[in-house]
């Protein structure tokens, strides 16, 4: 971004030295800053902005229908306009002995007046007031949302809130859920849950004849009461784990430095003792977590140095670089010094990526390290790799001095150190894998079952790896075992995508495949609607993030989305935000469906902003996604409620308030209008005039409202 | 739960029917075991309705002569020329049977658009109230009939008062070759808030004060404060007949209440007889196609006679019970067992 120039020494001004607006600066009391962009030109002004206005296909539907109306109303007075030119002919010229006619007025004059005259009368079949009454209808469906107490979190003390009254209606028709997984389907409470270390396998409780133990209904927690700082809260089952530390296993020692080293985990201690951890993610403060427990505790950081209590004694390593974490990189790295003046390379990430970059030394514990990975992934638990490396001294300083420069660059800086990282994340030697457990969010799997009983189809976008997600899709009932076929699509290449995505749809309709591939090309090109399609059976299908890459690609957009509508559960894994937001908007743009986005974190922004209507669950990861979502609630399973319920409600409501809005004020104006062939089309008045003014407003406002906020 | 209601947080919503949307309702569900004895019982519930509409409608008598002597052989044809003044003319009929009292007496006019706008705006409201004020400048409503060709107000102003009915009939009864009067009664024939309420004369007596410096309408023979010299309570602008008049009609056929028959032995009814009515013909309609009627009527407990909403509620309730045969037949043939 730039450079700073201070006595002679150049600074890199890169992204990480930017406060961003609403950004709270702690562990320091001052800083010197500059500022770069102010009010509206500040990121969270920028991204506000972009919300676009939501509507309804209610709103649209009635604006037709007015415009229809109103044709209508013209229409009506044409009719009587032409009606009294005729009676002014006929009747109204001999009947002047009683009504004399002014002079010039002739029957077409008389007419044209006429036109006006009824213009006024029959203007209550134009419902004006109905714009009123739709968004009081509205209002009140959207408080009763927010009063509802089954939609209400006691442990969060959070109730839900309708953030918008205009969309009321639309949750009645929702076809589609997008759903984030993490603090959405489950509680984004993280646990360090098991771990493999040096081929070992810690974690799992097995009974005297080696059976497994579910861990739930076994309640003997390990003693950490050899170390003063521990967290009460921690709770791990395996005592083996403890034996293994307190016999200074230096492997073990080894994986515990790590975790409490390499993060970016703000520690704070008010008291001496008592350590609170301010963590970007909870995964990074589960693992730093587990490693207080086990021994090697830590306590606070500084720009340039971390400081540690390994198994009691006062630790301080010099921090000599961050190597952070990205979605690109998927790991993060950190250089220490140790107080022996060792230096090391420290290095957690995703376990695929972790893998490329290991030595060749370390393929036995690859294998058996990578049966355990499947194993914890399996279980449905979330993983990482940790690894490590011995740094030369000479080649450090070397490597920092590029380092440098290649910060201080403006050009292309970006590129230039992801080769550095790359360079300098090599040859590393494996230490094991953690596993941290993310448990499913109360009522979940019932939750699913009934939307999917309503017909609704619900999309999970995770970031997750594939046998998570999977696992996860089978533990809520996303897919389930009398499922005909679970289709798995993990491509590499767009012929491979294509075929994978072909091979599902023939499997899925057998018939007619050949006919809808034509198809697709006439309506790519003229009609922009997919029609729905009912499949032979029941299926599921889950896509990983780089074949989901290519599937998103315009050549194959239309085939993903084929083969997706015809599964009843589509499970998406390793997507980045953006491919969030571009499948809600493939759905949007080729079905003619309602769609719902439903997350918590910031990664669901951009889907919640893009779907017709957008849910914000406010649960861990901050405030972001509720406050740019429609409505917001605690939990998953309220939205079972906010749809089945209230949605319906609302939807049907509207309906008969519409029906119902336009037979009263049709009926009241036919009466002038059948009236008009009668007193020669001369704009009588069948009722008093404050009758037909306050008829909307008064006489007839109640009956209607009441019927739609309490008809069920 | 229901225990620590008194630690439960503010934001945890209200507990009541309102807000959880408990409150009591009703939604029918309309299985074809509620819906065809339903349309059953409707049906023959409107089919006894219409059956006893429909026969006291038939009972109801009427008898309409209509005087407007358009064709030559009509015995009011000779007066059907406006050029001819104080025409009367006479029309004999014969009741075969006793024509049941109470008797009312209609005036009917057909093709006359006393709904027309323009013609009902054409009054002055202020005026038939009574305000002095108004009888030297009528309302504009009432142009062209609010002065005359000497620019003096008239008074009742406006095209419904100078178009008021002002023919005239009197009932004579055949009694051994000789006539007999029948006494009619005016009382009584307009609304009553039209007559208490809503019009009133000028005050000061004698009424002609008031009318000082104004001018009658042009069509009528004889001024506001001469329409009934006998009764100060019918005269003026609370005259029954005047009032009637001004209560416009709906449709352009209509009938107006003329006379009640209720007086001496009459109070039963017109006795079986030859009859004849004597007819002041002063009111011309010829010209715009018009007709004009005189209508004998007793009524019922539901009006007078009106055929339709009887047939109305037969046609209904035996639509009703054919439908649920239809869906009887529908239901035996395509029963849907899931329905339960």
């Amino acid at each position: 971004m730039g450079t700073l120039t201070y006595a002679g020494q150049k600074y890199p001004l890169d992204n990480e030295k930017i406060l961003l607006r609403g950004c709270t600066l702690r562990n320091t009391e001052w800083c010197f800053g500059l500022v770069l962009f102010g009010g509206q030109e500040t990121k969270l002004m920028q991204n506000c902005g972009k919300s676009t206005f939501k509507r309804t296909s209610i709103d649209r539907l009635m604006n037709v229908l007015v415009l229809c109306i109103f044709g209508f109303l013209v229409f009506m007075c044409l009719i009587l306009a032409i009606g009294n030119y005729i009676w002014e002919i006929n009747n109204g010229s001999n009947f002047t002995v009683f009504l004399p006619r002014e002079d010039g007025n002739s029957a077409g004059f008389s007419a044209f007046l006429t036109f006006w005259s009824y213009v006024i009368i029959l203007n209550t079949v134009v419902p004006i007031s109905l714009y009123v009454s739709v968004e009081i209808i509205r209002l009140g469906n959207s408080f009763y949302i927010d009063w509802d107490r089954k939609m209400y979190y006691s442990r969060s003390d959070t109730p839900a809130e309708a953030r918008t009254t205009t969309l009321n209606e639309e949750l009645g028709q929702i076809k589609y859920v997008f759903s984030d997984k993490t603090g959405t389907l489950t509680q984004n409470i993280m646990t360090f849950n098991k771990c493999s270390i040096n081929g070992k396998s810690y974690g799992d409780v097995y009974d005297c004849t080696g059976q497994r133990l579910d861990i739930s209904e076994y309640k003997d927690p390990a003693d950490f009461s050899f170390n003063p700082l521990a967290d009460p809260r921690f709770m791990f089952y395996d005592h083996s784990l403890v034996e293994a530390v307190k016999l200074e296993n230096p492997e073990v020692h080894a994986f515990f430095r790590l975790l409490a080293l390499c993060h970016t985990v703000m520690a704070e201690e008010k008291k001496e003792g008592e350590l609170f951890y301010q963590a970007q993610s909870p995964d990074e403060g589960a693992l730093v977590t587990a490693a207080r427990n086990f021994g090697f505790v830590f306590r606070s950081r500084t720009p340039d140095s971390i400081s540690v209590v390994e198994m009691g004694n006062q630790r301080s390593y010099e921090l000599l670089a961050i190597l952070d974490f990205n979605n690109v990189r998927k790991r993060m790295s950190v250089i220490v010094r140790s107080p022996e003046g060792k230096l090391s390379l420290y290095c957690k990430g995703a376990d695929t990526i972790i893998y490329e970059k290991l030595h060749q030394s370390c393929r036995k514990l690859m294998d058996v390290t990578t049966e355990h990975l499947n194993e914890f992934a399996g279980e449905g638990l979330r993983t990482l790799a940790l690894a490590y490396k011995d740094l030369d001294e000479e080649y450090f300083s070397q490597w920092k001095q590029r380092h440098y420069e290649a910060s201080t660059t403006l050009e292309d800086k970006e590129s230039k150190l992801d080769e550095l990282y790359e360079e300098i994340e090599k040859d590393l030697l494996l230490l094991g894998a953690t596993a941290i457990e993310d448990k499913l969010q109360d009522g979940v799997p019932q939750t699913i079952e009934q939307l999917a009983k309503a017909d609704i189809k619900i999309w999970v976008l995770t970031g997750d790896k594939q046998e998570t997600a999977e696992n996860i899709g089978y533990s809520c009932n996303l897919l389930r075992e009398e499922m005909n076929e679970v289709f798995i699509i993990s491509g590499h290449s767009p012929e491979d995508v294509r075929q994978e995505l072909r091979n599902a749809q023939n499997s899925m309709k057998p018939n007619g495949a050949v006919n809808s591939l034509l198809l697709f090309e006439d309506m790519g090109k003229h009609v922009n609607l997919i029609k729905d399609e009912v499949a032979d059976g029941e299926y599921g299908l889950v896509i990983n993030g780089h074949s989901l890459a290519y599937a998103l690609e315009s050549t194959m957009e239309l085939e993903f989305l084929r083969t997706a509508c015809l599964c009843k559960a589509v499970i998406c894994c390793r997507v980045t935000p953006l491919q969030k937001a571009q499948v809600v908007e493939l759905v949007k743009k080729y079905k003619k469906a309602v769609t719902l986005a439903i997350g918590d974190g910031a990664n669901d922004v951009s889907m919640i902003k893009a779907a017709h209507i957008g849910v914000g669950i406010s649960g861990q990861e901050g405030m972001q996604a509720v406050l740019s979502s429609d409505y917001s609630f605690a939990q998953f399973r309220f939205l079972q409620r906010l749809l089945l319920v209230h949605g319906r409600w609302s939807y049907l409501r509207m309906c008969k308030f519409l029906r119902y809005f336009f037979y009263k004020n049709f009926t009241f104006t036919f009466v002038h209008f059948w009236f008009g062939f009668f007193c020669g089309f001369s704009a009588q008045t069948v009722y008093d005039e404050w009758f037909i003014t306050l008829y909307n407003l008064m006489y007839t406002a109640l009956p209607v409202l009441g019927m739609s906020l309490f008809d069920q | 739960m229901v225990k620590h209601e008194q630690e439960e947080s503010p934001n945890r919503p209200d507990n009541t029917a309102f807000t959880q949307q408990r409150l009591p309702a009703w939604q029918p569900i309309l299985s074809a075991g509620i819906v065809i004895p339903g349309f059953v019982l409707i049906g023959l519930a409107f089919i006894g309705v219409g059956v006893g509409l429909f026969i006291t409608s038939r009972d109801v008598q009427v008898l309409e002569l209509d005087y407007t002597g358009a064709v030559a052989t009509d015995p009011c044809y000779k007066c059907s020329d406006p050029s001819i003044k104080d025409c009367k003319c006479t029309m004999e009929f014969h009741l075969d049977t006793l024509f049941r009292g109470p008797v009312f007496i209609y005036y009917g006019l057909t093709n006359y658009f006393q709904n027309q706008r323009k013609y009902g705006i054409s009054k002055d409201d202020n005026q038939l109230y009574g305000d002095l004020d108004t009888f030297k400048s009528p309302a504009s409503e009432c142009s062209p009939y609010d002065y005359d060709s000497k620019s003096k107000p008239i008074v009742p102003c406006g095209a419904l008062a100078n178009s008021m009915f002002n023919d005239t009939f009197k009932l004579y009864r055949m009694v051994n070759g000789s006539k007999k009067e029948v006494p009619l009664n005016g009382k009584g024939i307009a609304w009553w808030t039209d007559q208490n309420v809503k019009y009133r004369n000028p005050s000061g007596t004698p009424l002609i004060n008031a009318f000082n410096g104004t001018v009658k309408p042009i069509n009528w023979p004889k001024a506001a404060y001469e329409l009934d010299t006998t009764d100060v309570y019918n005269n003026g602008f609370i005259n029954q007949d005047f009032l009637v008049w001004m209560r416009r009609a709906a449709l352009p056929d209509f009938r107006k209440l003329y006379r009640r028959i209720t007086k001496d032995e009459y109070q039963a009814g017109l006795p079986a007889g030859n009859y004849s009515l004597e007819i002041s013909y002063n009111y011309h309609v010829l010209s715009f196609k018009g007709k004009k009627k005189l209508v004998l009527s007793n009524v019922s407990w539901m009006g007078g006679k009106n055929d339709f909403l009887g047939i109305a509620y037969l046609v209904v309730g035996s639509l009703c019970v054919f439908m649920s045969i239809v869906m009887l037949i529908v239901y035996a043939k395509f029963k849907f067992p899931e329905e339960d």
